[in-house]
């Protein structure tokens, strides 16, 4: 225990400050501003890999580890849709998981916001539209923020979540 | 080496007269060829003399198919083919022989239509209901598109096997798990809290990989190659790279090489740092998750710093590599690896004598050494388990031939073991890095890359954070890409979660799942 505890308070508080430097549109985020304060402080995410390589479920679990600490603001994933505001999608739609993406959707209670994150979630990415995939996220759903990126680093993911907040400080 | 092991076979099948052979691209692996019907003899007789099942692919060639079956054996690859009628492609199947067989094989027949004769399982694996069971999308003849309706049903007519008794109930998890993780089917046959069985399905993430590869060039393949799974990028770039190298007959320049080995062990370290944390993490013990989770973080922005991506991804390309190190990055990753080793050796001491942590991993989900052997696992999986390949070592492709690669070895199966596998390779990895930049080659990063002539094919084999990963390249006209066949390590991992799970409680299938860490989206493709 004495071994944990020295180990805690010799490493110290790594959580980083946000850095709001970078615009949200030079970052090529759409963003939806008209959430206000609806959220009242506590954001809950239902996330859904609909057809990712797990590149960007890697950058997900990231958001939560001590540099970026997710929770701070009042930001958490939740394993019910039933408790989500939004909806992260990751990955194009594979045809296999459709009906899933669309079952967790509709059981969100509404607005239900839809996130989608990374480049096959926002148009498709390497692996487009075939036999087995729809593409991006909105040929299935209404997508209300975007996320780009090959994965998106989770800076990145983290202004995108705050930009669906409409907390954003930029 | 390999010559001995094809020479073993073709004494223990005198009927069959097997006349081994090397083809440049097809290296280090003899290649033998046999009828179809003899097929399943060669199996057996490989078998026999105690090989691994390593993997099978077919190739739809333009006038017929050809299926391909690797074996390996103390480090020896034996490459066999036999041709396919396209009409009506049908050959022995490999599963009453090798375990490991079984889902490749199903997969097969849902995209191409190959008939597996004798196949003890007649349920479709990748298919679920976006296409027809008549329909085999891989087929040449068959349009990218597809016809798939609208909007694709639940493929809930799937039959699980059904586990008759008094009190024996039945869990259903998924394909969308409580957690940020890729999307799966687990059906657990359970008594109380304890599961007697469990039973995966996957494909919920196929996204046509094969069939997409069709018609790309190198650097668009590679793209592909990067992405068949997220945590495995070089690995499965690196794959593709050295099977297109082999085939075009494209020497790499030794720079390249150097740094390719740099990051396949950069990508093993952050693989690694992340699964130690999510172990503890699963079991509550979030000192540990948080403390790895940021040692990872920080390797992970090294990465960004110096190779321009966070995972690695694209850093590869055919004929060499897109990123160079200079002194100044030279010294700042040797400082990384001595301030990482310092850092890992307390929370090392930590994590292996901790009795509340010991309590839930030591003795949870057993794999034993016989069940580790039959599935053919690879990597931690079977190093946890008393297997003790590794392609670098057994195997060597530059630049580890000119390394000494340690690997580490278990036989207690447990999930502790797997964890103390990671824990030690993480420090193998460091002592390769440290090997590699203390005598990093001058030189130029890559070499002009020219595609081979149509039919030009090569096979690349790679020992990634998982294991040996394989990809089997043919090149068409133009220098596009005619077949790409790549094969995760994963492929073992998902049954040896089946039989390592039973008599272990539900409660502890995610810290099991995740000892294991099998690749969804590397077995969907």
């Amino acid at each position: 225990m004495l071994r944990i505890l020295h180990r805690v308070i010799t490493t110290g508080n790594l959580t980083e400050p946000l850095d709001t430097s970078a615009s949200l549109e030079s970052l090529g985020i759409e963003v939806r501003r008209t959430l206000g304060a609806r959220y009242a402080g506590s954001f809950a995410i239902r996330h859904v890999d609909a057809g990712s390589c797990n590149g960007c479920e890697l950058e997900i679990h990231a958001l939560g580890n001590p540099y970026h600490d997710l929770e701070r603001f009042g930001i958490r994933f939740v394993a019910s849709p039933r408790h989500a505001d939004a909806l992260l999608v990751t990955g194009v739609v594979s045809r296999h998981m459709q009906e899933a993406l669309l079952r967790a959707h509709a059981a969100m209670a509404r607005p239900g916001l839809v996130i989608a994150a990374g480049a096959c979630a926002c148009d498709g990415g390497e692996f487009g539209v075939s036999y087995a995939s729809l593409g991006a996220v909105d040929s299935v759903l209404p997508v209300d923020v975007r996320i780009p990126g090959c994965p998106p680093a989770p800076a990145l993911l983290l202004r995108g979540l705050l930009a669906a907040l409409g907390r954003a400080t930029v | 080496m390999a010559q001995a092991f094809a020479e073993r076979l073709r004494t223990a099948l005198p009927a069959v007269a097997l006349t081994p052979r090397t083809e440049s691209g097809l290296m280090p692996a003899m290649v033998v060829t046999v009828a179809a019907d003899d097929w399943a003899a060669l199996g057996s007789a490989a078998h026999g003399l105690g090989a691994r099942w390593s993997a099978c692919w077919v190739d739809p060639e333009p006038d017929h198919w050809r299926a391909w079956v690797l074996y390996e054996l103390g480090g020896a690859y034996v490459l066999a083919q036999a041709a396919l009628d396209p009409r009506a492609p049908r050959l022995p199947s490999l599963t009453p022989v090798f375990a490991a067989a079984d889902r490749p094989e199903r997969a097969i027949r849902d995209l191409l239509g190959v008939v597996f004769e004798d196949h003890p399982d007649a349920r479709r694996w990748l298919r679920h209901q976006a296409w027809r069971a008549e329909v085999h999308p891989l087929q040449p003849g068959q349009p990218l598109a597809g016809a798939p309706p609208a909007r694709t049903p639940a493929d809930v007519g799937y039959a699980f096997r059904k586990i008759a008794g008094e009190a024996v109930h039945e869990v259903a998890v998924g394909p969308i798990h409580a957690g940020t993780i890729e999307p799966g089917h687990f059906r657990f046959a359970a008594v109380g809290e304890q599961a007697l069985t469990l039973e995966t399905r996957l494909g919920y993430t196929h996204r046509g990989i094969e069939k997409i590869a069709v018609g790309r060039d190198a650097a668009g393949l590679l793209r592909l190659a990067a992405r068949v799974s997220g945590d495995s990028t070089v690995t499965h770039a690196w794959a593709a790279c050295m099977a297109m190298e082999r085939a075009a007959g494209c020497a790499v320049p030794p720079r390249a090489l150097a740094l390719r080995g740099l990051l396949a062990e950069r990508e093993r370290v952050a693989n690694h740092l992340g699964d130690v944390g999510a172990i503890a993490g699963d079991v509550g013990f979030s000192f540990a998750q948080m403390q790895f989770g940021a040692l990872r973080e920080r390797w992970q922005r090294r990465s960004a710093e110096r190779f321009g991506h966070r995972l690695l991804m694209d850093t590869l390309c055919a004929g060499g590599v897109r990123t160079d190190l200079d002194l100044e990055g030279t010294q700042a990753l040797l400082q990384d690896h001595a301030r990482l080793r310092a850092e890992l050796a307390p929370l090392t001491a930590i994590l292996l004598d901790h009795p509340s942590l010991e309590d839930r991993l030591v003795g949870a989900g057993v794999l034993s050494a016989a069940d580790a052997r039959t599935l053919g696992c690879l990597g931690y999986l079977g190093r946890a388990s008393g297997l003790t390949f590794d392609l670098r070592r057994d195997a060597p492709y530059p630049p580890y031939d000119r390394l000494p690669v340690r690997v580490p070895l278990y036989d207690s199966g447990d999930v502790a073991a797997r964890m103390r596998v990671r824990l030690d390779e993480i420090g193998v990895a460091l002592e390769l890095m440290d090997a590699l930049l203390a005598a990093l080659p001058a030189g130029p990063t890559s070499t002009h890359w020219e595609a081979p002539p149509a039919g030009a094919r090569g096979l690349g084999l790679v020992e990634g954070w998982r294991g040996e990963t394989l990809a089997f390249v043919r090149f068409g006209a133009d220098g596009r890409v005619a077949r790409y066949a790549p094969r995760d390590a994963s492929v073992f991992a998902w049954p040896a979660l089946e039989r390592l799970l039973p008599g272990n409680i539900i409660p502890d299938f995610p810290v099991c799942n995740k000892s294991v860490n099998g690749a969804y989206a590397g077995c969907d493709l």
